[in-house]
């Protein structure tokens, strides 16, 4: 009752937009379940970012820093991890955070039936607490994606007390340590969370509430932002930026996500990989990505706001393998390659494809680009749950899909292109890639790293079970009252240090 | 009546039972699987299969209908795949949106809708009947979604009238409330109000040329009392089983209107939970729907007992 009184209190006062202590943040979509282990959507990580604090962090060039724990140490084998963690932190419930309630955290996101954060943590084999704030984590193989897994969800630290009372539950009412705590839910129209009192670095956050409202369409998101009834918003779509930059009451910053889209060939997943440009369809596959003009790609469909790319980050970020650039256009190579293969008098393929209209659009200008070589392409249009059913089944030729992107590179790849890797749709197979990147996953030095996936790389933009296109960019904008804010490249708001002037 | 009543209501319980076997079985017709959508980017195998057998997905069809409708007889719809929420909780919550806006779409509509219909019939093949029918005919052909975002664009946006979307609550701000929900009921209301004109304006046509109306107006009678007195009281009964049916329509949600003004109601649940193959939530909705539109359409058939007083004696 007390919340629900706070809540209209609330409310009343965004009404009138007078009042500098609240933030209302458009959303695209309304998040899952809030409950960090059972959770799935980018989207329900923004919201995260304000309710859970994770045990480390990361900075704006990916750097990981602490959040709840204060420092850690890799043993010299790789096979530990010691920790020591934040004192005097306490979870929205009044629990107290310890070494036992990290260590409990980590056991539900390995136990819990529901949770999807098995695979993240799988290399954790134990953890022992070594004090009231220091622990060890003790891993199966040495892995360097540990940290950077803990920067996330798997590392959201979730009240012990509360996650044994709700069980499966938990998201109806999620109880974190992090700087607001959650206040009501109603679902597709708003999450409203408010300042926690006790957090640890409450000087820090200038809001007394924040509330997220999920609104799908951009032309209305951004409608609501310039009449004054949001602070801000994120995913402003590229055909809204200039409208967005002429607005002076507008900022808008900018991020390049960790993210990429590409088309993914079917070249050993079921019978549909017998196709030209599947199982022995290299050089086909090869002729394909020469053929795309990427940078006019990015300009005709994104208004120039995304960044052309060709491998899993983006060209210029720390993984980037520089010996391997984005291919310029070349037509004549594209035809020799097509020659080569046995196809001098042209070939077909059909790519599958999101219904949504910066899909099709990008589908329709690659077509044009690809037909010149001499690549007779076929647009199959699929809601997105078929497609991505028709995907992991196999059931497709070549596919127009995106990732999200993750912090360490282990993520962007490792499952799509290892032989077991949980989401290799493409049934893509090479015990040497697998072998490597295995290798730059259990090593913790960075040099070491990136040269193994730069070796990677040698064999995978010559195999291309993958042809990347381009890394999408996050833009938010913001009312220009907000100051503070600072764009990061995983897509997250960090209400750390964001005030609004009056 | 009580007989007529009871006899429609009986008519209702296969109806609402046939609609909910179509649902499921078009639903399960549907490509796509529900947990590869839950799954999102992270795809456990083991832990999908464990969410296929606690969602009983692993039965046979007819197992899994005959689960879901035994659940729901005894009050319980399901929880949603996406958000873990009963579904009669999110129901709860979305009832009053929507009611909220189908009566202010329909108080737009009826406002509008009938005095027009009753000028242009009364003044066929006048400028005021062609203006009439231009304005209808354009509420029918201009898309929700553009008037919509052109509103917003105006009437949010430039001059700051109203809010551009959302919604709240009348028990948190009842004024607050009415405001956010104008511009959708408007947008919605002209719409069917442009339906409720052109029905109307025939029913009125046909009453006005008839004997009684001659013979009231031979006995004198003002003309205001002919027309809407005498007239229009008899060309209610298809205006009164017209403004159910639209009702019903707007229960089952304005989802393009939903859509645009960000309106948490039943429409956006219905597409959301479509696109994300959340079976539960579709069904529930669904059976709602269903259940308040045979209520509208047996309420419509009460007030004719009302209206017309030849039929309480049948």
């Amino acid at each position: 009752m007390k919340y629900l009184t706070l809540t209209t209190a609330a409310l009343a006062l965004m009404a009138t937009g007078a009042m500098a202590q609240d933030l209302r943040i458009g959303l695209q979509e309304d998040p899952d379940v809030l409950d960090p282990d059972q959770s799935r959507t980018f989207v329900g990580r923004i919201v995260y970012t304000a309710l859970c604090d994770k045990l480390v962090d990361i900075t704006p060039d990916l750097e990981i820093i602490p959040q709840l724990a204060t420092e850690w140490t890799v043993a010299e084998d790789g096979m530990s991890i010691d920790m020591t963690l934040r004192e005097g932190v306490v979870f929205h419930d009044g629990t107290p955070f310890n070494a036992q309630a990290a260590a409990d955290n980590i056991s539900r996101s390995q136990t819990l039936e529901e949770s999807r954060r098995k695979s993240e943590l799988a290399s954790i084999a134990s953890v022992e607490v070594t004090g009231d704030y220091t622990l060890t984590l003790n891993l199966t193989a040495p892995d360097a994606t540990v940290m950077a897994q803990l920067a996330d969800r798997a590392g959201m630290m979730i009240s012990p007390t509360a996650a044994t009372e709700a069980g499966t539950d938990f998201g109806a009412n999620p109880i974190c340590s992090g700087p607001f705590r959650f206040v009501e839910r109603i679902a597709q129209d708003r999450i409203v969370l408010e300042k926690f009192a006790d957090y640890w670095n409450a000087e820090a956050i200038n809001f007394d509430t924040v509330t997220y409202l999920p609104i799908p369409d951009t032309t209305v998101r951004l409608a609501n932002l310039q009449s004054g009834d949001l602070d801000m918003i994120e995913r402003l779509s590229a055909t809204d930026l200039a409208q967005a930059e002429a607005d002076e009451d507008i900022i808008v910053e900018r991020a390049t996500s960790l993210g990429y889209d590409g088309m993914t060939f079917n070249v050993g997943n079921g019978d549909r990989a017998d196709n030209p440009f599947g199982t022995d369809g290299k050089l086909l596959r090869q002729a394909l990505s020469l053929s795309i003009d990427r940078q006019a790609l990015s300009q005709v469909v994104f208004d120039g706001v995304t960044t052309p790319g060709n491998q899993q980050y983006s060209p210029g970020s720390n993984f980037y393998a520089a010996a391997y650039p984005v291919p310029t256009r070349d037509i004549e190579a594209a035809k020799a390659l097509l020659a080569e293969a046995g196809f001098a008098d042209g070939v077909d393929i059909e790519v599958q494809a999101p219904n949504d209209t910066d899909s099709q659009q990008v589908m329709q200008v690659i077509q044009a680009m690809v037909a010149e070589a001499g690549i007779n392409l076929t647009i199959t249009s699929k809601e997105f749950a078929t497609m991505l059913a028709d995907q992991s089944a196999g059931s497709y030729t070549a596919s127009l899909v995106g990732w999200s992107g993750r912090v360490d590179p282990d993520g962007n790849i490792h499952q799509f292109v290892t032989t077991d890797g949980g989401i290799n749709d493409s049934g893509y197979s090479n015990a040497e890639v697998d072998r490597l990147l295995n290798a730059a996953r259990q090593t913790n030095d960075t040099a070491e790293r990136k040269a193994l996936y730069a070796e990677a790389q040698s064999i995978l933009s010559e195999d291309l079970p993958i042809v990347y296109l381009w890394h999408d960019t996050w833009l938010w904008a913001l009312d220009s009252a907000i100051e503070g804010f600072v764009p990061y490249p995983d897509g997250m708001i960090r209400l750390k240090g964001v005030s609004k002037s009056e | 009546m009580l007989a007529f009543f009871l006899r429609r209501v009986a008519i209702a319980i296969p109806t609402i039972l046939l609609i909910s076997v179509f649902v499921f079985a078009l639903q399960k017709l549907l490509p796509g699987d529900p947990l590869l959508v839950l799954a999102g980017e992270e795809r456990d195998p083991e832990v999908l299969e464990f969410l296929r057998e606690k969602y009983r997905l692993n039965d046979p069809i007819p197992i899994q209908y005959l689960t879901w409708i035994g659940n729901a007889l005894t009050g319980d719809l399901g929880t949603s795949f996406r958000t873990n929420q009963p579904v009669t909780q999110l129901i709860a919550q979305k009832l009053p949106v929507t009611l909220q806006l189908a009566v202010m779409s329909l108080i737009f509509a009826i406002a509008i809708g009938i005095p027009a219909g009753i000028v242009s019939a009364y003044r066929k093949g006048t400028v005021t009947d062609y203006i009439a029918n231009v304005v209808a005919l354009s509420g029918l052909s201009i898309p929700n979604f553009w008037l919509g975002i052109m509103l917003i664009l105006l009437v949010s946006v430039k001059w700051q009238l109203l809010p551009a979307s959302g919604y709240v609550p009348p028990g948190e701000d009842f004024w607050l409330s009415i405001k956010t929900m104008l511009m959708p009921a408007f947008v919605l209301g002209t719409a069917l109000a442009a339906t409720l004109m052109r029905h109307t304006r025939s029913a009125m046509l046909g009453v006005l040329t008839s004997d009684y109306v001659r013979t009231a107006r031979a006995k004198g009678l003002s003309e205001r009392k002919v027309v809407l007195k005498h007239a229009f009281r008899n060309a209610l009964t298809p205006i009164v089983t017209l403004t159910a049916l639209l009702f019903g329509e707007l229960i089952a949600g304005a989802v393009l209107t939903e859509q645009i003004f960000t309106i948490p109601g039943f429409g956006k649940l219905v597409v959301d939970a479509v696109f994300n193959r959340d079976y539960a939530v579709v069904q529930g909705i669904v059976l709602v729907t269903a259940v308040g539109f045979i209520v509208m359409n047996l309420l419509a058939d009460m007030a004719y007992f009302l209206l017309n007083p030849r039929l309480r004696s049948a």
